[in-house]
């Protein structure tokens, strides 16, 4: 189970960060990164939720 | 379908906080789509359910582009005005996002949460000033229009001095009331920010503005016009949206008391409550697009060509998404709600104006204890439909 960003996509909107502050941050240009450590953090209900909320579905949670 | 069984949009809200009941889907229940008519009688897709809408504003088939000719058009006004492009908010990708990318670092949430204390300052002196010169008084002018328009300024580096030209500017460019008020706004607006760049060109301040004039505009990347534009849409959606929310917040959470009582005693609370009041008052309603392909969605097919409008109110108190979606409470998740949009244009400035409603409403509330109406409801006047919502005044007392 890993949590994936897509970047190219990514937006910017900071749902993801705002949401799940404990795996999501942005980086200095304002795009979503992971927090080190988080990548398998995909069975925490938060990541789902920020996954749901990313306005263009940049974040995967599988 | 007869034209006579066509809901027409927009409608004036009856409640300042509830969506027009007709916008609601009508006798066949649940359809998430509907046809609806606009001022003109020209007929569009009317959206109203929350996943078919999440869908269709993630669809690359729904253009934004507001030089397209089949773009809907809401007012007489507008449609009457000179077709130009808009820049960011009504363009396609990949000039959008080009634009876009230039923009995200100002908003992101740390470089947001990094403004909090000035907005903390901006709005304790403006309730120190509202203090002093004692109730009764309208919230609007006195606290929810200048708090965003302050804090707007300072981080596009915009004169506050200026506020009564371009706040009076922003009204005739959203409200008209004719086709001549909008392209005189535009031309004024225009002419002022065509100034202050080359003022700020010689003489560089600390702004957005400035920092995208030495990175975009001495470099060749954009053209003046351009940012020109991008100023103007930064300003004027930069403060107006946020000053509806805080007037029709507080008119909502004053016509709440039990709510109210709940995000006086529980600290905690602020952030859901935003979110809640994002989603009951839904103050954007009526994203427009334009279908350039079919496109299949909750049981009826979009032509090319045709028209879309969704109705944030509605699609935010779709059954499927929220329980009792007509009551307001400020505990439950709501940050799935479409009030700042979906898809590549969500608003850029989500996390500022989040940061201005939960330092504004809480400073509000704890400083003036007592606030309450200082009108009978029926007669503080709001915004009529074809606009974003909001109080035009709130007469307060404490």
């Amino acid at each position: 189970m890993r949590i994936s960003i897509d970047r190219d996509v990514c937006i910017g909107a900071g749902q993801c960060a705002l949401t799940a502050p404990k795996i999501f941050t942005q980086d200095d240009d304002g795009f979503s990164e992971l927090l080190p450590g988080h990548e398998e953090d995909a069975d925490d209900p938060m990541a789902k939720q920020a996954a749901r909320v990313c306005p263009v579905q940049a974040i995967t949670v599988e | 379908m007869a034209d006579t069984e066509t809901v027409s949009f927009p409608q004036d809200r009856t409640c300042p906080y509830h969506p027009p009941a007709e916008y609601r889907p009508q006798n066949d229940g649940q359809k998430p789509l509907s046809p609806a008519r606009l001022f003109d009688g020209r007929r569009v897709w009317l959206v109203t359910g929350h996943a078919e809408a999440r869908a269709l504003l993630v669809d690359r088939r729904l253009s934004a582009d507001r030089e397209n000719p089949e773009f809907p058009v809401f007012t007489e006004r507008v449609a009457r005005s000179t077709k130009r492009r808009i820049e960011l908010i009504g363009v396609d990708d990949p000039e959008h996002n080009a634009q876009r990318r230039m923009l995200i670092p100002s908003f992101s949430v740390k470089r947001t949460a990094a403004l909090r204390p000035r907005i903390q300052e901006t709005v304790d002196r403006l309730l120190d000033a509202m203090i002093e010169q004692g109730p009764p008084t309208d919230l609007v002018s006195a606290f929810a229009l200048p708090v965003p328009s302050m804090v707007i300024c300072a981080l596009l580096g915009v004169p506050y001095a200026d506020h009564d030209f371009f706040e009076s500017q922003s009204r005739r460019l959203l409200r008209g009331p004719g086709a001549a008020d909008v392209e005189a706004a535009r031309a004024a607006l225009d002419e002022y920010f065509r100034t202050l760049i080359e003022r700020k060109r010689s003489d560089r301040g600390e702004g957005l503005l400035d920092e995208l004039i030495t990175q975009q505009l001495d470099t060749g990347a954009i053209s003046r016009d351009e940012l020109v534009q991008l100023a103007e849409i930064l300003l004027v959606a930069g403060h107006e949206t946020t000053a509806n929310m805080i007037s029709l917040g507080t008119f909502t959470l004053l016509q709440h008391p039990d709510q109210l009582d709940r995000l006086r005693t529980s600290e905690d609370l602020m952030p859901a409550a935003v979110e809640e009041l994002l989603r009951f008052l839904s103050i954007a309603d009526g994203i427009s697009r334009v279908a350039t392909e079919d496109i299949e969605v909750g049981g009826v097919t979009i032509r090319a060509g045709e028209g879309v409008v969704l109705s944030t109110s509605v699609i935010n108190r779709d059954e499927a998404a929220y329980p009792s979606p007509d009551e307001l409470d400020l505990g439950r998740p709501s940050r799935h709600h479409v009030a700042f949009g979906f898809g590549v244009h969500q608003c850029l400035g989500q996390n500022l104006a989040r940061a201005e409603l939960e330092i504004a409403l809480r400073t509000l509330f704890d400083r003036l204890p007592e606030l309450r109406l200082a009108a009978p409801v029926d007669e503080i006047p709001f915004k009529p439909g074809d606009t974003i919502q909001g109080m035009l005044e709130l007469p307060v007392a404490w």
